[in-house]
């Protein structure tokens, strides 16, 4: 049987300055999301400020022209609001939820720092937010077990000239060497409202809250056309198996196996997002059954995609070993799920489970404002097109088990592996 | 093009909110059932809440509760692990079940198609788990793993030895939740069988539902298949929640070369039914709770020792931990520490400012609709009624509550609540580096705990 699929009222237009519009009106509760997306990340950051794009992400935080420093926070709390920001690899987004009759003020506060920022910045506040930052690093890299992990494995799946390769964090030598003439240039650069993406999701009225946004926003100059980023072209295998051995300070060893598989949106990715929930959600999935039920190799399996939508994606398998285990045991374990996987395909009812599981999931994420906002503000950054996130459950649908058959036997093979293994670190081996 | 707005915009008129309507209906046999029907999306959450949790484990059996929830989920006595797993994939659902101090809770969100079969399912799984020797032995082997893993992660063992240190050494709360490896080591299959045996009863069983459902066909329904279950609830452990020490300590963890000390400062809280609770959560938003609270924006904004610092209370049945946290660069560890201490002598020491008060009620007042946006929540908040023995008007009275905490009351709570005199404060890092340090700020006994969780 098949369920209804609830569908997303969803308008879009686009501001004279070139900042593309999503409304998505839901008036059952007295809640709206705003959520703005800068088609910029990581991967535009020059050689040399690796870590600038979420450096300057905190200094968004310390106030505009009108506006001082970390004022936003407090007029969004004491409007009863949530809020919070984040950079990813081709991105970075601010986003509040607030009860609907506060919306000009979050409109008004995004407005005056994507079109007056510079005048607040000074250095001190720049110093200040370096220390954070480097403290952000201690906190989630380096001090925690395994906690480069998402450093170094893109750092392992892409090669050193692509701009998914270094660090998103930033190495604590480029953070030290930001300038205020850099904050300057990546906002004039990039901060920009042709460069930008603006929903807005829950109880509002359409009419008014175009003519709000055109108040608030309408006046900020276009930029003067961001540079192309380099070619993010990668060949779709690696080529071979790719092994990095990490020494930590842990007690068990982990693996982080990476494949090359297609971006986020395309036909082929919904297969290899399908292959990741067969592979790794829940207890029924592959690896549970195989590596944690059936032999004990493994404490705790999962997999996903990272949903890249240029140059690749990577699935990720992230499988921790029981005590006793050694990296080559649980990495042949893996090897031995995927192998029988990919030669011999889904089994009869594996894919229907898979995508009820899909479903409910997609319909349950969709009751949140501020995640449907960020649903639409993520397809209109990429395709241009919001009204795409409609289309996800049908496109799972579509998915068929010879699709998942093809891009098994196509990704998951030995020519396209990356290995991140972590081990204990060994008696004397400094820190 | 039109010019920039200059003038802060003014909110407009709110519109009303009310927490769903729901209704409490106890079947023969003592379960009681909690309904909210929400017909936004075609969607429903389903929790089966269980009024017995970790904190009444006797201490020798300390995680008994956490791992027989772990069980249940794999497999009836009708349908083994793998089986149990595909037929919840079927229904699109994904069950999850887990104990906490004060309950054990299983769950699902499926779609209303699927709900009485999803309800069934549950059903089968909190009456008739297979607790199968294979398979709990393999859960409690992943449970001494967790442990093992725990002791090279700072953050967890900060907040679990903390936690755990607050508490006299005879007490369950002296061991974390999920139990410690001597007492897990010592759990079996019998164990986790006489615990669900003896503990499982309608009595102390909840049934919550939030979601695209009419009341009245649940009722039927649950009575049904839950209508006919007998069994006769224990009668609950008394908990000892006095504080293990009445005067001030310091507690260090050595973690040669960490590039970051864990900190955490507090003491044994009070317990959520204390008549001062919404007084205390609006102290604790002023102190430590929001971005722009006095910790953070000393420690983090103004001094960048910190990614963040953050203060809270542990609400439950018991009088949870209060703490104080935060990770700092190791230089300035007991730098941090004194910051902490100063800003809660200072909350002790005056009222708040009317801009401190006000950011703080309406942070929580208008935030309070956000919390409740997703079935999975109500759901939750629904259970917590029982859980926490609150009134049935709990969230129809909070926002008004709320906006009634005065600058005073908010004074009076901390000198009430906050106990500098018996501070326990714990550094997980770099001890050669941090020690002298934060001996020279008179914390109280020192002594230097080692990698053992008891």
């Amino acid at each position: 049987m098949i369920a209804p699929q609830p569908t997303l009222p969803i308008q879009t237009s686009r501001l004279e300055n070139g900042l593309l519009l999503t409304l998505s009106p839901d008036r059952t509760a007295p809640i709206v999301a705003v959520n703005l997306w800068y088609h910029v990340g990581s991967a535009n950051e020059r050689e040399g400020r690796t870590g600038f794009a979420h450096l300057f992400e905190h200094m968004l935080f310390q106030g505009s022209e009108h506006v001082a420093a970390n004022e936003h926070f407090e007029l969004i709390q004491r409007a009863g609001g949530t809020l919070n920001g984040s950079t990813w690899l081709d991105r970075t987004n601010y986003f509040e939820t607030i009860p609907s009759q506060q919306l000009e003020l979050a409109l008004w506060l995004e407005a005056d720092r994507m079109g007056r920022l510079l005048p607040a910045m000074t250095q001190d506040k720049l110093d200040t937010q370096r220390d954070v930052v480097k403290n952000e690093r201690r906190w989630s890299v380096d001090n925690q077990p395994y906690g480069s992990w998402w450093e170094k494995l893109p750092a392992l799946a892409f090669p050193p000239s692509h701009p998914f390769h270094h660090s998103l964090m930033g190495s604590m030598e480029d953070l030290s060497a930001a300038s205020l003439e850099d904050v300057a240039a990546f906002f004039q650069t990039y901060y920009t409202p042709d460069n930008a993406v603006l929903s807005i999701a829950g109880d509002i009225d359409e009419g008014e809250v175009r003519i709000l946004v055109n108040q608030h926003f309408g006046w900020i100059p276009r930029g003067n056309g961001r540079p192309p980023l380099q070619s993010m072209a990668v060949p779709e295998r690696f080529g071979s198996w790719l092994r990095e051995v990490v020494e930590d300070d842990v007690a068990v060893p982990r693996i982080f196996m990476a494949f090359r598989t297609p971006v986020f949106g395309s036909d082929g990715y919904f297969a290899a997002s399908t292959i990741a929930a067969m592979l790794g959600t829940g207890r029924g999935s592959r690896l549970h059954r195989s590596l944690v039920r059936e032999r004990q190799l493994a404490s705790t399996t999962s997999a996903f995609t990272f949903d890249l939508s240029k140059g690749s994606d990577l699935l990720v398998i992230d499988a921790t070993a029981r005590p006793g285990v050694t990296p080559e045991a649980l990495e042949q374990g893996i090897a031995d799920v995927l192998d029988e996987f990919r030669t011999k395909g889904p089994v009869a009812g594996e894919l229907e489970r898979v995508l009820a599981q899909t479903e409910t999931d997609f319909v349950a994420s969709m009751q949140g404002a501020g995640d449907r906002a960020e649903q639409l503000s993520r397809f209109a950054t990429y395709y241009g097109d919001p009204t795409l996130l409609n289309e996800q459950v049908p496109r799972y649908r579509a998915v068929t088990a010879a699709q998942v058959r093809e891009m098994a036997a196509d990704r998951l093979g030995p020519d396209n592996r990356a290995s991140l293994i972590y081990v204990p670190r060994t008696a004397g081996t400094p820190s | 093009m039109s010019t920039a707005v200059v003038t802060r915009p003014k909110p407009g008129p709110s519109r009303p909110y009310r927490f769903p309507a729901f209704e409490r209906v106890t079947l023969p046999n003592g379960l009681e059932l909690i309904i909210a029907p929400v017909r936004r999306l075609p969607l429903v959450t389903i929790r089966l809440v269980l009024d017995v949790g970790a904190r009444q484990e006797p201490r020798d059996l300390a995680g008994v509760a956490s791992l027989t929830a772990a069980a249940m989920a794999e497999g009836t006595t009708r349908l083994d692990a793998a089986a149990l797993a595909e037929e919840f994939e079927r229904l699109g659902g994904s069950l999850s079940s887990y104990a906490t101090w004060d309950a054990t809770h299983v769950r699902t969100t499926v779609l209303t198609s699927k709900f009485e079969s999803a309800l069934s399912l549950l059903a089968e799984v909190f009456r008739s788990p297979a607790l199968a020797p294979r398979e709990v032995d393999r859960l409690k082997e992943e449970r001494l793993a967790e442990l093992l893993e725990l002791k090279s992660e700072p953050r967890g063992l900060a907040d679990e030895r903390f936690s755990s240190s607050l508490y006299r050494p005879s007490s369950r709360l002296s061991i974390q939740e999920g139990g410690s490896q001597r007492t897990v080591e010592r759990l079996s299959v019998d164990a986790t069988r006489e615990w669900h045996a003896r503990q499982f009863a309608p009595a102390v069983t909840g049934l919550v539902i939030a979601g695209d459902v009419d009341t009245s066909q649940v009722v039927s329904f649950a009575n049904e298949i839950l209508g006919d279950w007998r069994h006769t609830a224990p009668a609950p452990a008394s908990v000892d929640d006095a504080p293990r020490r009445e005067s001030p300590a310091l507690m260090l963890l050595d973690r040669s070369g960490a590039p970051q000390t864990e900190l955490r400062l507090g003491h044994v809280g009070l317990p959520r039914a204390h008549p001062d609770y919404i007084d205390v959560v609006v102290m604790n938003a002023i102190l430590g709770g929001v971005f722009n609270s006095r910790i953070n924006l000393n420690l983090r904004e103004r001094n960048a020792f910190t990614y963040g610092a953050f203060s809270s209370f542990e609400w439950r049945r018991d009088a949870g931990p209060f703490l104080v946290s935060t990770a700092v660069a190791t230089g300035v560890t007991a730098a941090a520490a004194r910051e902490v201490i100063v800003e809660l002598e200072r909350m002790k020491s005056g009222p708040p400012t009317i801009d401190e008060l006000t950011l703080s009620t309406s942070y929580l007042d208008g935030v309070f609709p956000i919390r409740f946006e997703t079935t999975d929540a109500i759901a939750g908040a629904l259970a917590s009624l029982r859980t926490l023995r609150l009134p049935d008007d709990f969230f129809d009275t909070y926002r008004e509550r709320i906006r009634a905490v005065t600058a005073e009351s908010v004074e009076r709570a901390a000198q009430r609540h906050l106990h500098i005199d018996r501070l326990q404060v714990l550094a997980v890092g770099d001890r050669a580096q941090v020690e002298p340090a934060l001996a020279d700020l008179k914390l109280g006994a020192l002594s230097v705990i080692g990698d053992d969780d008891e």
